[in-house]
Formats: C-alpha cells, structure tokens, sequence
C-alpha cells in the first residue's frame, strides 16, 4: 500500500509537470540519470530560510528543465531537523533524494546524542552561506554595537536576546559575543527567526542575531536598526535595501572591537551509499542553478554569499566548520557528555 | 474612504476569466484536500506551491489561497459524517455535528458549518479592510506572558463543560503528557523518545485525531452491532432554506465565534484553538450549554465561525508583519518570497494592487466557495444512506491513508491503531476526548509560551499582571477555572439565605 500512495502522489505531480513542460528539451548525456521523482529532504517547516532555498531551485530547476523527472519537496522539520538528518540517513542507497542541509548537521549531534555524523551522508556541494547580523529595535538609542553592548554589560542579565531554537547557531553566538564583549544576555529561544523578529518589533526582546532575509522586512520599514555583521568582512552588495542604507553599509563587529565571526552554510547532502555518479548528476545540476539569473537575484534579496564548495573542498570544509562548532558549543556548556 | 477606493480596484483586478478560473480551480481543489483526512490545506497548498512560479502573484495568491477556504469549507463535512476531522480544526465540530448526523439530520449540521464558515470569513475580511494598521499594531503587542495567557484561557474554558470536572482534568493532563514528547525547543534536549527515531517529532495531533476519533468511533459502533442511524438523512435541497431560517436565532454565538476567530487569526493561535475556544465559550455562555454535545445547531455553528474567520484573519499577520497565523499561512508566506515579493509592513504600500486584490478576492471566493459547498449538502447527506457494514472498511482506509500521508511513514499507522483502542476505552469510562486533544495542540505551545516569559521575568510570574492586556486575560482564564467551585458555593450560599 506504501508504494501505491507514493505512486498516486507522484502521479499527481506528474500530471503537474505535464501540463507545465510542453516541449521536452534535452539535457546533457550523464552516467546517471534519475529515472523517478526526486524528494528534497528539507530537514526544517514550511515557509523558514531553508524550504524557500529549496523552493527556489525547485522552481529554477522546473523553468529551465534541468532534470527529466519531478522534484518534490518534503517539509521535516521535527526536533530541530533531526527528523530530516535522521531519515535521510536512513535511506541507505537512494539517489532520488537530497537533503538541504544547515549548521544543525553539527549542532545535533553534539547537543542530543542523537546516532548521526555528517560523514554518514555523502556530501554533494556547498552553494552559498548566510550572514548573521545584529538587529535592535529602531526606536532605542543604540547606533552601534560599542553603545548596545555596554549597555548590556552594565546591566547584567536584563538584556534579552531571541534567537531560533537552543543551543544552536542563534545561541552559539550570544555565548560567544557575552564571552568577548563581557556581557551577560538573557537568551530567550523562540521557534523561527520570522518569530524573532516580530518579537524584536514589539519590544519583546531587546536584539537578536537573525540572518538578512529573517529581518530584512522589519528593516527596510524603519523598525529595526541593524548594529554589525558577524563576519570578518562587509557583505558585498551595494543596492540600497532601505531608505539610506545597503547590505554593504553594514559595519562588521570586527571593526568595533567585537571578532566574533559565524557562517552558516547551505548545502546539498545524498543519502549513504550513492554512489560517485550520483553526485556528479546532482553537483552538474546544481552548478547549472547557481549560474541562472534566478539565483543571483536570490542570493542578492536574501543577501546569501555566493561560495560554491564541492569534492575534496567541500570535504575539508565540513571537518573545519565541525571543529569550530565543536570548540564554540563545549566552550558554551552545550556539549552533551557522551 | 481610501480603502474603499483601494478594495474596489482590488475588484477590477480580480474580476477577469483567468482569475476567476483559478478561483474555482482552487476552491475545488481545496474541497478535495479538506475532506480528506490528513491531506489538508497546509499539504494541499505546498504541493501546488510550484505550479505557480511561472504565473502573476496576483492569479497565484487567488488559486492558493482559494485551496485554503476550500479546505477550511470541507474539513466539517467528514467530521458531522463519520466522526472523523478532515482537518485538526474541525475536531471541535464533530461533538455536536455527528449526533445531529446520527439523528438524520446531517444536512441540517452541513448546512450550519458552511453558513457558519462564511459569516465568520466575512467578519475577518471586513476587519481586514478596515482595520489592517491598527490590527497590524495589535499583533505586536503579544509576547510570550501574553501568547500564554491567550492559551491558558482556551484551555480554562474546557473545564467545567464536561458532566464530570475531575475527568476533564484527568484527560487534558493526559494530553499534556502526550505533547512534551519530541523536542524541546527551550532546552534542545529531546524527551520522551525513549531511544526510538520514530519518536522525534513528537505525536502528531493529526493521527492522535485520526486514531481517537475515526477509529475509535468505529470500535463503538462495532461493539453496538454495526448500527449507524443516518439512514433517515434528507436528500433534499429545500433543508438550506430551513436552516437558515434557524440561523439568525443564534446571533451571539456567531458575533462571539467571529470575534474569537479574528483575534485567534490576528495574534497566531491558528485555527485550530479558535476553534476549540469558540465551542468553549459558546457552551459557557449560550442557554442551551448543557444540550451541547448531544446534537445542537449551535455547538457546529460556533467552532466552524471562529475557525474560518481566524483562517482569514491569519493572512492580514503573514501580509502586514511576516508572520504566519496558521500552518497553511506560513506556506503562502513562503510562496510570496519566491514570486519576489517581500510580505511586512511595507508590503500594503509597494503592491497594493497585490494586497487588495488578495483581499477582494477573499470576499468573491467565499461567496463562491459558500455556494459551491452548499450544493454538495445532498450528495453528501447521501453517503450516510449507505449500510455501515460498506461504510466501515472505508473509513478504516481513508484513516489510514491520512495518517500515513502525515509524513509517508508506516509507523503512523500503528500509532493510529493504538489511539483508536485508546479512545474507544476512553469512551467505555466516559472520559471526554476534546480536552485531550486539545491538550495534544495547545500544551507545547503553553509550555514554550511560559518558559520564555519566566526566562524574561527572571522567574517573576509578576510579568502576568504586568499590563492591561495580559492581566485581563489571566484573570479571565482563572476565574473560568474555578467556575465549577464559584457557581457550587454560590447556589449553596443562595440555598441557605433562602432558607
């Protein structure tokens, strides 16, 4: 019965696809090709940062056809995205189905024991990073980070900081701005940067470190001022995003005195035991998306850092950004004892 | 006068054929999505997501948003008919719409829930053009202590309505057991899982739903010897008519069902506890309370009122502040990004043509949608004619399927079967299952709503009472809690002034 559901979902989409295509086009000989619906694992809820990344491939790759058989995407966002690691890892052999993957391939496992590595999947590409900023309520008199932060020091405790979810990558730099800086924030997780957000509108909170597109609509109407990126260097894009100012206006924390930098990648990972070809049809796919208009403008409007990593790179990339993970979250108590 | 002149031009965008046929593309659609259990509108509107990036975002918020008051129509009718809630918010619409099933007068309850459906849209979407800046600021006045009062008062409103206090306690506490499974989004740890992967997520409201009610509905009727009286149901168009003159008789339940509806919708509680708060509520106050549950007009009318119109009003938080008020808001939220629109406060200013044609189009869509489910009344009437013994099995595998299709996992099925042996002792001992489930909903989100705001205070529960909104509202919720005890002492009191 499993498989006669599936086939009635997929024969839906089918249809869908059918009467969207109304030429075929041809796409490069490969060695592999897949030969049924493509699930994209999107291991986070509807409508957050990662399933709107998924849904904007999805659309590129139907609009130019860069592949013969439908994608679907699969919203499993259970237990922080557990529920997507966990069940792509359980698809031992599948190639018709990817994970989107974000900083909590790391962070779950050291913070829940949960049974899962990394280096169970088989890592596919890197296609960009998200930025962290940090944001304060327009209406408070805070112009810089210098400002904010000693006013946090001085009153120590009654600064609250929201952020997405626990000890995660939100929580991850709080712990490391209090430990440079020598504050003492309160950090009040909520259930999406969208959430914190609003909360920091309403005065709810007193900052939070959301990614650019979690906030930019707060920004862009007066609401939210934002203070420094959490980078070693400006974001690159120079389009004025509000009345006076572009993403590029932005000062770093570095240059306040704050050196605390955090990325957070967007990556493509396939289940255990694909194979070598898999990987070459996915990252030959993918490679094809990030070159379209489509994703430049994405990557602008979200202010996303282009940085496309795959292979060996993309490898090294892993093991370096998991022992930075792993130093920050023991450093911060978050580690749970094996 | 402005918005007046804004929602008519909102008409002249709608009105072409291509938008009108995505209209009723969509309201269909979402009639399909609704009646089947587990599908839903979040799931309808997601799968269809694609289809519209290659169109205007005008034509594809019309189609999508279409799905969902499609899907917010149908989710009453499998619950009057079999038990069995097409959608989480219409659980609150199987107490007294499947008793008024059961005594043949199905279209009468069909007939209610769509009329109810639409008053409260209409209530939401005149607020919305109306009065979007000022709800907009609302919205922002809700924090955590505030989001907790909010739940805490749904939940009070359950004690008291049930013949026996004690065992609705008993069941919402049982509930609350059965939400802190999963992860816990304060701490990060995971409770209650017991090593099994299958437990990540937690326990899914909609298959708790599923096994409780469908299967659990079915074991009881096996046990009462495959008798099901829907077999008098009237296959007759004039039963609308007859309804709707018993209608307006109920006007405090609808201005009180549509209230709740468009707060619920406007400060994030979703459907789903509107819904359960309108029946609450309506029981508290209306004059045949204690009737409810045994098969009255108004038990259907006040929870489908305040679920639809807080539907509605949940677009006015995704438009105006980015955020979503209900599961399927969240998915439209998604889908206005990637037609390269950025949904905040400055959305009503860049693309108003946009905005006000998304909201013109919600008042034609649930006139049309309205008419549209209305004339399915006596087809669906119809179904209950067909013997028990038919009927049975397919529920069984249409419960199935929703619960599978929940996440496509076998492990749902299982978890269905042992809810619905659950309910159907449940049922033996006469425990009430709306507080458990309502418990399943709400209590996770209680739990959050409370930790944050003691993490805020310090741990001070000062921050209850520390404004004009929160106060009001906590106070409320406990003097609801200690109804039962307040009203026992008061007749006592009465009793020996008068002796």
């Amino acid at each position: 019965m499993k498989r006669q559901i599936r086939k009635l979902g997929y024969g839906v989409l089918l249809l869908v696809v059918a009467a969207l295509s109304s030429v075929a086009t041809a796409t490069p000989a490969a060695a592999w090709e897949p030969t049924r619906p493509v699930e994209v694992i999107v291991p986070a809820g509807a409508g957050g940062a990662s399933d709107q990344m998924a849904r904007t491939i999805q659309g590129i790759v139907m609009k130019y056809k860069l592949m013969k058989t439908p994608m679907m995407i699969l919203n499993m966002g259970g237990a922080n995205g557990a529920e997507g690691i966990i069940d792509t890892k359980e698809s031992k052999g599948n190639p018709h189905k990817l994970m989107v993957a974000f900083s909590a391939i790391y962070t779950i496992p050291i913070s829940t024991n949960l049974p899962f590595n990394w280096r169970d999947l088989n890592p596919v590409a890197m296609i960009a990073m998200d930025e962290f900023i940090l944001w304060v309520n327009a209406e408070t008199k805070y112009k810089t980070p210098k400002e904010y932060l000693a006013a946090v020091k001085a009153a120590p405790g009654t600064f609250k900081m929201g952020g997405t979810g626990s000890k995660r990558e939100d929580q991850i730099i709080t712990v490391a701005v209090d430990k440079i800086a020598g504050t003492k924030f309160t950090y009040i997780p909520y259930k999406s940067g969208g959430e914190a957000s609003v909360q920091l509108v309403g005065k709810h909170i007193d900052s939070n470190v959301n990614n650019p597109s979690e906030s930019i609509a707060q920004w862009r109407a007066d609401q939210v001022r934002a203070l420094c990126v959490f980078s070693d260097k400006r974001m690159g894009f120079d389009k004025k995003v509000t009345k006076d100012q572009s993403w590029a206006d932005i000062p770093t924390c570095k240059e306040d005195g704050i050196d605390v930098q955090y990325h957070m990648l967007r990556a493509f990972f396939l289940p255990p035991g694909t194979s070598a070809d898999h990987v070459a049809f996915y990252n030959d796919m993918l490679k094809k998306v990030v070159a379209t208009q489509e994703w430049k403008d994405y990557l602008e409007k979200n202010a996303l850092k282009d940085n496309y990593v795959t292979g060996a790179e993309f490898v090294k990339f892993l093991e370096k950004d998991e022992a930075f993970h792993k130093k920050l979250m023991q450093e911060a108590g978050f580690a749970e004892k094996k | 006068m402005e918005d007046l002149f804004n929602l008519f031009h909102g008409f002249a965008v709608i009105f072409s054929w291509y938008n009108l046929w995505m209209m009723a593309v969509g309201l269909f659609l979402g009639v399909v999505v609704g009646v089947l259990p587990g599908l839903g509108g979040p799931n309808g509107v997601a799968i269809l997501l694609p289809l519209t990036f290659t169109m205007q975002p005008t034509s594809a918020i019309v189609m999508l948003s279409c799905i969902y008051w499609g899907s917010l129509f149908a989710g009453a009718i499998t619950s009057v008919l079999f038990n069995i809630p097409g959608e989480s918010h219409s659980v609150a619409t199987t107490f007294d719409g499947y008793p008024l099933a059961q005594q043949g007068r199905a279209g009468e309850a069909l007939t209610a829930c769509f009329t109810g459906s639409f008053v409260g849209a209409l209530f939401s979407v005149l607020l919305i053009t109306f009065l979007a800046p000022l709800v907009a600021k609302f919205a922002l006045k809700f924090g955590p202590p505030e989001f907790f009062a909010v739940y805490l008062l749904t939940f009070c409103s359950f004690i008291g309505t049930g013949k026996d206090t004690w065992k609705t306690i008993i069941a919402l506490m049982l509930g609350f057991g059965l939400a802190a499974i999963g992860m816990d989004t304060i701490s990060g740890q995971l409770r209650l899982t017991f090593g099994f992967t299958q437990m990540l997520r937690g326990v899914d409201f909609l298959i708790v739903v599923i096994g409780l009610f469908g299967v659990g509905e079915i074991l009881v009727s096996m046990e009462e010897g495959l008798k099901f009286e829907g077999k008098s149901a009237k296959i007759n168009a004039k039963v609308v008519w007859e309804t709707w003159k018993k209608l307006p008789r109920y006007w405090a339940t609808l201005l009180r069902s549509c209230l709740i509806g468009s707060w619920m919708g406007i400060t994030p509680g979703g459907a789903t506890s509107a819904s359960f708060m309108g029946y609450g509520i309506a029981k508290r106050f209306s004059k045949n309370g204690d009737k409810f549950g045994t098969g009255e007009l108004e038990g259907v009318l006040a929870p489908e009122t305040a679920a639809h119109g807080s539907g509605c009003a949940a677009l006015l938080p995704m438009m105006a502040l980015g955020i979503p008020g209900s599961a399927t808001a969240a998915v439209l939220l998604g889908g206005l990004m990637i037609w390269g629109l950025q949904p905040g406060p400055l959305l009503f200013i860049e693309q108003k043509e946009f905005v006000w044609g998304l909201i013109a189009s919600m008042y034609l869509s649930n006139v049309v949608g309205l008419i549209m489910v209305l004339s399915t009344v006596p087809l669906f009437a119809a179904i209950l004619r067909i013997p028990f013994s038919i009927i049975a099995p397919v529920i069984i595998v249409v419960c199935a399927i929703g619960a599978f299709s929940v996440n496509m996992a076998m492990f749902n099925i299982w978890v269905m079967l042992v809810f619905g042996v659950l309910g159907y002792v449940l049922k033996k001992l006469d425990y009430p299952l709306a507080p458990m489930v309502l418990a399943v909903v709400l209590g996770d989100r209680a739990e959050i709503a409370f930790r944050q705001a003691m993490m805020g205070s310090q741990g001070s529960m000062g921050v209850f009472f520390s404004n004009w909104l929160v106060g009001p509202i906590i106070s409320l919720a406990l003097l609801m809690l200690f109804w039962p005890a307040i009203s026992t002492a008061w007749d006592k009191l009465r009793q020996t002034l008068a002796r």
